[in-house]
């Protein structure tokens, strides 16, 4: 055979290794960690460095029911969907790495959740799973920071990851993270200069790099994914390149987008071209998260437990190593 | 690679005899690196000079096109690792597999399914590019009569697949005069495969699980004066599949290295493996059987991942129609990103309901994205409502805002003082309900 001169990218920079969770003799409760990032080239590259960490499946749960979701969740929820404890419990079965709770902007019966709401949900997930957990508050600036320090209190030391980090309201949520040991996650709308700025801002006020992620958020396939897949390409080389500020661990959550489309949320009325709607749906929720992880995802967070079992397959396949430097 | 003009002067006559229409050859070989004359403009270039410089100018990957009755899938020609840095531009080809030991009306109920497959996506058709035919039974007539099978259903383009160089000829006999990709060559039976593909001006595919097997086929095969090639690394697994599709690429890219030059194709069994082919370079993909709910959703990921980054698709602003709306119907206002666009007029369109809706020039860009980026404001609105003649159109005035851009009413209201400015609901899912109920 004729020799061949594979090009070999060499890059001068890495991705940090970010641990997230924190077990017993680390002064928290988890029974397992997680560690995601530490890759020294372009996904699955095994051929030019070896890929410590694989990437990890979250799974989202909510505080209560989510009204609006699909019909086909509800309905594959409906044992556990009222009550957060067997939600993280039934999540956790689904074989998922870790779990990312949203809390609700109001609870059962309309009201504004409540600090204390939040933290006994928090706290019944803590109690149910020994996975790592991540928090998300409503998305609205006043209420998330006051949920996220109310929680962030209350579980001091398990290193759970506080969102959603935004360039018009981080202060808080970092500030509550870094005086009670957890993480961060820093969102910005699909930009790799924004998603600097951000990191630098977190920085700047003492939160080391060693606890951020980022979320560069994506569109779902069809919507907008085409951008996502892009700029995680793009912060992935610039964090190869040796840029300090975007060596993060990339958060995304296909799950959330690919379940907003009309494709996976209605099955009446729409295109006989489309197929059976739940296997729709599965698909559009694994597209859209396979596609992001060949564009570099660190953390996929999914919906539905067939799309957990698909993409599981998919990334034992990407890590498997047959060919190495 | 392309050659500097510098390059292409020591293939020249350099005798500056100015018949090509330039004072010196020198003048000649910079217009002709910036591709801005024909060489047959000098009529004393030697042969030799005019292969090599016919070599350079051929792109780094081989464009490959597949034919029949008029239908044609091209693979090749790309130009970039990563779609930011220019764009991806031939859409993969995607084909459906059926095999030939199934009954024939099977076959051809399969196949019809597959053909009639079109699924419509911001204003765009999706289809099947073309079906792929399996010999399993390793039987030539079988093999035969499945392609008629074929036929019978549809005239898209096919892969054949069989490793038996007899079952192949009896198949491509079938379907002379097509341009198919013949499936394929490898180590044992290339020569046989190479003969076929000469034969019947077939492409073929090139199968082996290294890249030294690969280039070893390729170079050999081309020898044979095959040069449609497409390449096959077989390889159990995606990240495999992977990296050798990126090795081939960054080979034919950055190295200029012809004999991995050619697209590459894959074969689907699942989901992620469909995934992967498309966002990670695959020139055509094989399905392992047709389902719609699996076929819409790779067409759209193709779509996307193959749109221009410089260029969102978008429609053209105006005053559009629903339903024939009369003149105290609703006016909707929506942005000229496709995909919002189609998202709100499909469901106004399945409302039933007629209306007006009013695209307005937002650079292509979503609701909230153009409002963030200061395209989709009260005044821009306004300005729509005169370029369009709307106040013309309507005797009442109303104006519907979609609901995530609320916080434009107050301002709009004064822009537009006599129109009535109601607020809609955020995802166009819920127009029809909106409409039936609100207005
Ligand atoms: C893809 C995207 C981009 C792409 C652009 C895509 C494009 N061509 O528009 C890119 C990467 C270029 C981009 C850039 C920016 N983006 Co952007 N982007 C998105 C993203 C991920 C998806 C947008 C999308 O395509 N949605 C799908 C379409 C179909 O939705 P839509 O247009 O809203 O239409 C729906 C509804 O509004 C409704 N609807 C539409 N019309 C009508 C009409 C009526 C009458 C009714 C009733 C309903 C209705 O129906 C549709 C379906 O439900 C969103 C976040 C997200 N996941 O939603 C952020 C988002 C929109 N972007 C945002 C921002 C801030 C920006 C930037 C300003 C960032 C920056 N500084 O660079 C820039 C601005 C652009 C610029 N300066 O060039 C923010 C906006 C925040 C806000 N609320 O103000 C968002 C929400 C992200 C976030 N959470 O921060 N973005
Ligand atoms: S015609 Fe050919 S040889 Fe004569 S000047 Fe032009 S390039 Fe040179």
């Amino acid at each position: 055979y004729m020799p061949i001169e594979i090009p070999i990218d060499k890059w001068p920079g890495s991705v940090r290794a970010i641990t997230i969770g924190a077990m017993q003799s680390e002064g928290g409760t988890r029974e397992r960690t997680v560690v995601v990032g530490g890759e020294k080239a372009m996904p699955y590259m095994h051929f030019e460095s070896e890929m410590p960490h694989p990437p990890v499946i979250g799974m989202e749960i909510r505080d209560r029911r989510p009204d609006d979701w699909s019909p086909l969740l509800l309905e594959t929820w409906k044992d556990v969907i009222d009550d957060p404890a067997k939600w993280a419990k039934a999540a956790e079965d689904t074989g998922v790495d870790l779990l990312v709770l949203y809390l609700s902007l109001t609870d059962r019966e309309g009201n504004e959740t409540t600090p204390e709401g939040a933290v006994s949900a928090v706290k019944s997930v803590l109690g149910a799973s020994g996975l790592p957990l991540v928090v998300f508050g409503p998305g609205q600036a006043e209420l998330d920071n006051n949920l996220l320090v109310a929680v962030a209190e209350a579980t001091k030391g398990e290193r759970l990851v506080l969102g959603i980090c935004e360039d018009k309201n981080y202060r808080t949520i970092v500030a509550t993270a870094m005086a009670n040991g957890h993480l961060v996650s820093a969102r910005t709308p699909m930009d790799v200069n924004l998603a600097k700025q951000l990191n630098i801002l977190i920085t700047d006020m003492g939160l080391p790099l060693e606890r951020i992620l980022m979320d560069p958020t994506t569109g779902a396939l069809g919507y907008g994914i085409e951008y996502g897949f892009s700029v995680m390409e793009r912060l992935r080389l610039a964090a190869l390149q040796g840029d300090n500020m975007t060596q993060l661990p990339m958060i995304v959550t296909p799950g959330f987008e690919a379940w907003k489309t009309k494709e996976s949320k209605v099955g009446e009325g729409v295109p006989a071209s489309w197929g059976d709607w739940l296997r729709r749906a599965i698909n559009w929720e694994t597209l859209t998260a396979v596609a992001l992880l060949e564009s570099g995802a660190d953390i996929v967070v999914l919906r539905h437990p067939d799309s957990v079992k698909q993409v599981r397959v998919a990334i034992d396949e990407l890590m498997a190593v047959h060919q190495t430097v | 690679m392309a050659l500097s003009g510098i390059q292409i002067y020591k293939l020249l006559p350099q005798t500056n005899c100015k018949e090509c229409g330039f004072p010196t050859c020198l003048a000649f070989a910079m217009k002709l690196a910036a591709k801005q004359v024909e060489l047959s403009a000098c009529p004393y270039v030697t042969e030799e000079s005019k292969a090599q410089l016919a070599e350079s100018a051929a792109p780094p990957i081989r464009l490959v096109s597949l034919k029949s009755n008029g239908y044609e899938v091209k693979a090749g020609n790309e130009v970039v690792l990563y779609r930011h840095e220019k764009t991806f531009y031939n859409r993969p080809g995607v084909f459906v597999k059926v095999q030939d030991d199934r009954a024939i009306d099977d076959i051809k109920a399969e196949v019809a399914r597959a053909d009639a497959f079109t699924a419509n996506y911001v204003g765009i058709d999706l289809t099947i590019d073309g079906i792929a035919v399996e010999s399993v039974s390793g039987d030539a007539t079988k093999f035969a009569d499945a392609i008629g099978a074929v036929r019978s259903a549809s005239q898209k383009p096919l892969i054949m697949i069989s490793l038996n160089s007899d079952v192949m000829s009896a198949g491509l006999r079938a379907v002379d005069g097509e341009t198919p990709l013949i499936y394929g060559a490898s180590v044992d039976n290339w020569e046989a495969m190479a003969e076929l593909a000469k034969q019947h001006k077939a492409a073929l595919a090139v199968i082996a699980d290294s890249l030294e097997g690969l280039v070893d086929l390729t170079e050999k095969i081309k020898g044979k004066g095959v040069e449609d090639l497409v390449l096959h690394p077989a390889s159990a697994g995606l990240s495999t599949a992977l990296i050798m599709n990126t090795q081939i690429r960054r080979l034919a890219l950055k190295k200029n290295f012809r004999p991995l030059g050619y697209p590459s194709m894959a074969f689907a069994s699942k989901s992620a493996d469909a995934a992967q082919a498309i966002t990670k370079y695959s020139g055509f993909v094989v399905l392992d059987q047709f389902a719609p709910e699996l076929a819409y959703p790779i067409l759209v990921l193709r779509q996307n991942i193959y749109t221009d980054p410089q260029k969102p698709i978008q429609v053209q602003p105006g005053l559009y129609e629903i339903n024939n709306p009369k003149t105290d119907d609703p006016v909707l206002v929506t942005t000229n990103f496709s995909i919002t666009y189609f998202s709100v007029a499909n469901e106004v369109e399945g409302s039933g309901l007629p209306a007006w809706l009013l695209v307005t020039d937002a650079e292509g860009m979503s609701v909230l994205t153009a409002w963030a980026a200061g395209k989709f404001d009260s005044e821009r609105i306004a300005k729509a409502v005169k370029t369009f003649n709307v106040a013309d159109k309507v005797t009442r005035h109303r104006l519907v805002l979609p609901g995530h851009v609320a916080v434009l009413s107050g301002e709009l209201e004064s822009e537009l003082p006599d129109w009535e400015i109601r607020v809609g609901p955020r995802e166009a899912v819920d127009i029809p309900k909106f409409m039936k109920q609100a207005l």
